[in-house]
């Protein structure tokens, strides 16, 4: 076991863990931080995404010892008492069924839509490839972030 | 839905979020405290605030039953949904009878309780109005979460709500129901009530439970179904970081043992290895350390290229057991004025995969100075009763000392109809005497699942020399595990092809399996579709026909097969959904190069549902599904938006299915470890889907699986319309084609 100082959400934590322990069970167990889940554990599904220095980042093959910046999580994506614009457009447009993939989808989203304020739906294809959505949410998704971008686009920056 | 004025204010309340969680129970995220809440029913309670909260007593995996259920429940109130709280129930037998999800059945088995519930609660409403006001009932209304007097003075529900509880309730003879024509909430657009804590990481599934005390388990099974362990490196495992405990156990049938016959058998005890530790780490970390002697006696040794050789010598016999005789059918096939074909179908096994792999949290406590154990389970479950059979069966526990809280699931498609992985982890919390959380990897989940069966059948049919269909020839080469046909396999009896066709036979053969079948969305009808509907369109092409009106013609005249019987065919409402799908998706249209439309029909979960699906296929077999068009008749639809995503998820589904799924067994070993080997379709590869409803007048059936059949046959269809050749198998991939 060896110690970390991790910041996540903007809150400093000194976590104790072994340095092959992936962000994603440090979050989960440690942090207790549930949000961000386990899917399959090799990168493919993107139910773990989190951001690390504001990338999309898989957390699942991500060591502790290799975390190399702040990290935002799902519950760290409202600012304060303001739901981010995906957040609102999820909610807007039905998007979820059963829920699991969501935290993933949307904090792909969230990395998308920071350096491309109105993506087209190839943009966005890309940049949520690689999260599943097995109960088949696409099509709400897709309109989601669409409606998302909007938002931020007629308030301006908020 | 709700405006976005509304969700800001709502917004600030996710901001006061965190400290909403510290208040409320452990279990629930979203729900506000029922401390001064009036009792009307068991699903209906309102605050003097005027705050309404409505049960939902049916396990939620993403159907969209935890606020359908309860839509019809406050229109009958005549409540104003946004006064509505939705809060799951506890599992509680005595209150709420069988609780359960599965089969497309929760709103047709729920939809008369559901308003019953909600008359019984607005006539107290009215009945406490009429004492407080000093008026007749009979000049009583209630809506908008109010009792209007015809003088227009009226009270809320919130007013009334002390005096309402004390009424009485009615009887439910004497309960009337609102005009359909009034309804104000039921077939409208409502959104999911767990939106919010959904889209900030609050929701609480079974895999996000923390418990005081609790620890985590792997656990490590044969990787032949059957198998069991002998020993394994004990030493050196309990010396890993963070592992506490490490042990066998030995298989259990008794935790198989189940009331529902559709489960029996099933949620065995496996034998293996369980590791208990601090962390999920540590004990994955130990779990891919394991090195276990396994005992081989009785062990799966099926092999999937076998049984399709196997299958091909079958159908080469013909010597199937009967269904239906078709004494003409040999003959017509033999008729040299008819033109015949003959044709074999394959269909693999396929994973459920769930996102939220399979886990359970228990908590056995031996009860201290002559008390009873008593054992407590967080699990996410679609029939959260038969935990606590498997308790009474497998650890002797009565009913009243387990304790068993149903959580959201993630994902339930049938798999969370079988709780093996509860078995496990109630056996692994007493072995440790700790609470335990059991988490299965994703391997786990694929290698242990109760898989979609996989099958055959061999097809002949002819048509006649004026282009109809002169003979039908169906051989269903199907599974059986210990002389039974595993769920899934064969065909039930209410098929279009077993009640709709003259001059059909049909028979079948079951081939003997160990690899384990479970319900999985749609069961028997998500493959079998495939083969009806691909069949059709290859008797309609040898006759030179069009699908359409081939397919038109065999549904014949407009008849319900068994008047009064929701799961028998009714050929009206096959015609008239077939009519509509091609209708919108412009059927009969020339299409581009390299471009076609496909067409297909299916009745199963008591749906009639045809689907038009357009695809471009390229020459190196890269093919997109550009749209689908869906014709649905399910009745009146209760929430809209709910029903639109679970035909846009089941179109999805199917797509990503059958373009991209199998499972294979090698001497019982499952090939497939990972998303890696089994892929799910991903964003880019989404058609748009363009759905329709007929609300014909029919009581209200389910959506959750009823759209996932026809939609393998479209796209097959489809692809032949594009370039000229037949897929009869699934995954297309087997067939060469790759899905962009």
């Amino acid at each position: 076991m060896s110690k970390y100082q991790l910041v996540v959400n903007g809150e400093t934590h000194q976590v104790e863990a072994p340095p092959d322990m992936p962000l994603l069970w440090v979050l989960r167990d440690r942090l207790k931080l549930k949000g961000t889940k386990y899917g399959c554990g090799v990168a493919q599904c993107g139910a773990c995404t989190v951001h690390v220095n504001g990338a999309p980042t898989r957390s699942c093959v991500l060591p502790v010892s290799a975390v190399s910046g702040p990290v935002t999580t799902i519950e760290g994506l409202a600012d304060g008492g303001n739901l981010h614009p995906l957040q609102e457009a999820w909610i807007e447009h039905d998007v979820p069924q059963c829920g699991y993939c969501q935290s993933g989808q949307i904090m792909s989203a969230a990395a998308l839509l920071a350096t491309n304020a109105a993506p087209s739906d190839e943009d966005i294809d890309q940049a949520l490839a690689g999260n599943y959505c097995r109960c088949g949410t696409y099509v709400r998704i897709r309109k989601a972030v669409h409606a998302a971008a909007s938002y931020s686009a007629t308030e301006g920056a908020s | 839905m709700v405006s976005r004025r509304n969700m800001l204010k709502v917004s600030a309340l996710a901001g006061g979020g965190m400290m909403l969680q510290m208040i409320l129970p452990v279990v629930s995220a979203e729900s506000k405290p029922l401390v001064r809440s009036k009792e009307l029913n068991v699903y209906v309670q309102i605050d003097p605030d005027g705050q309404i909260t409505i049960f939902s007593a049916t396990p939620e995996m993403g159907q969209g039953i935890k606020i359908s259920l309860p839509m019809i429940v406050a229109e009958e109130m005549g409540a104003r949904w946004e006064d509505v709280q939705v809060i799951e129930a506890p599992l509680d037998a005595e209150k709420y009878g069988m609780q359960g999800a599965g089969g497309s059945t929760s709103i047709p088995r729920n939809f008369d309780a559901m308003r019953r519930m909600g008359a019984s609660a607005r006539e107290m409403l009215i009945g406490a109005a009429a004492l407080l006001m000093e008026v007749e009932r009979e000049d009583l209304e209630a809506r908008e979460s109010q009792v209007f007097h015809a003088s227009g003075e009226s009270r809320t529900f919130g007013e009334l709500a002390a005096l309402a509880a004390e009424q009485p309730v009615p009887e439910p003879e004497f309960l009337s129901f609102k005009d359909p024509r009034a309804y104000t909430i039921i077939g409208t657009t409502i959104g999911g009530v767990d939106n919010l804590v959904i889209a900030t990481g609050r929701t609480q599934f079974g895999i996000d439970v923390d418990v005081p005390g609790m620890k985590y388990a792997s656990y490590t099974r044969c990787p032949r179904q059957g198998g069991r362990a002998v020993s394994f490196n004990e030493k050196e495992i309990r010396a890993l970081p963070g592992v506490v405990d490490a042990f066998l156990l030995e298989p259990d049938e008794r935790a198989g043992q189940a009331s529902m016959a559709f489960l029996a058998g099933l949620a065995s005890l496996r034998g293996g290895v369980a590791v208990v530790g601090d962390d999920t780490w540590s004990v994955l970390n130990a779990k891919n350390k394991l090195k276990v002697q396994w005992d081989f006696t009785g062990a799966n040794e099926d092999d999937w290229a076998q049984m399709i050789k196997a299958a091909r010598d079958i159908a080469e016999k013909d010597e199937g057991e009967v269904r239906i005789a078709g004494e003409n059918v040999k003959a017509a096939l033999e008729d040299a004025d008819n033109e015949s074909i003959e044709a074999f179908y394959e269909f693999p096994y396929v994973a459920h995969v769930c996102m939220e792999p399979m886990n359970c949290t228990a908590d056995y406590r031996v009860g201290k100075g002559g008390a009873k154990d008593t054992l407590e389970i967080w699990i996410g479950s679609q029939f959260p009763g038969q935990v606590k059979e498997i308790a009474a069966n497998m650890l002797g526990l009565m009913p009243d000392q387990v304790t068993v809280n149903p959580l959201r699931m993630g994902g339930g498609f049938g798999r969370r109809a079988v709780h093996d992985f509860a078995a496990e982890a109630m056996m692994i919390s007493k072995r440790a005497n700790v609470p335990v959380k059991l988490t299965w990897t994703r391997t786990d989940d694929i290698h242990h699942d109760f898989f979609r069966v996989g099958g055959f059948e061999n097809m002949k049919g002819a048509v006649s020399s004026d282009g109809k269909l002169a003979a039908w020839d169906q051989h269903y080469i199907g599974l059986q595990k210990n002389g039974k046909p595993v769920i899934g396999s064969g065909l039930r009896g209410n098929e279009f092809s077993m009640v709709a066709l003259d001059n059909a036979r049909v028979t079948q053969t079951f081939m003997d399996s160990k690899t384990l079948a479970g319900a999985w969305r749609a069961p028997g009808s998500n493959t079998n579709a495939f083969v009806e509907q691909c069949f059709i369109h290859e008797l309609a092409t040898l006759a030179g026909r069009d699908h359409l009106e081939f397919l038109l013609e065999l549904m014949g005249e407009r008849r319900w097969i068994d008047p009064g019987n929701v799961n028998a065919l009714n050929t009206g409402r096959a015609i008239d959904v077939t009519r509509l799908a091609a209708e919108k998706a412009g059927w009969g249209r020339t299409m581009p190069a390299g471009k076609g439309l496909g067409l297909a029909f299916y009745f199963c979960h008591a749906a009639h549902i045809a689907e038009v699906a357009e695809v471009t296929v390229n020459a190196d077999k890269t093919f997109s599904v550009d749209k689908v068009t869906v014709a649905v008749d399910v009745g009146p639809i209760i929430n809209m938006s709910g029903a639109l995503n679970q035909i846009e998820g089941s179109v999805v589904d199917g797509l990503s299915t059958m373009a991209l799924q199998q499972i294979t067994m090698d001497n019982g070993v499952i090939q497939e470890d990972n998303f890696g080997e089994y892929q799910v379709m991903r964003i880019a590869a989404t058609p748009k889907i363009d759905v329709h409803f007929i609300q014909s007048e029919n009581p209200p059936t389910g959506v959750g699986e009823p759209a996932l059949p026809p939609l393998a046959p479209a796209v097959a269809n489809a692809i032949f319309a594009a370039n000229g050749e037949r897929i009869r198998t699934m995954p297309l991939t087997k067939a060469g084609y790759r899905l962009v």
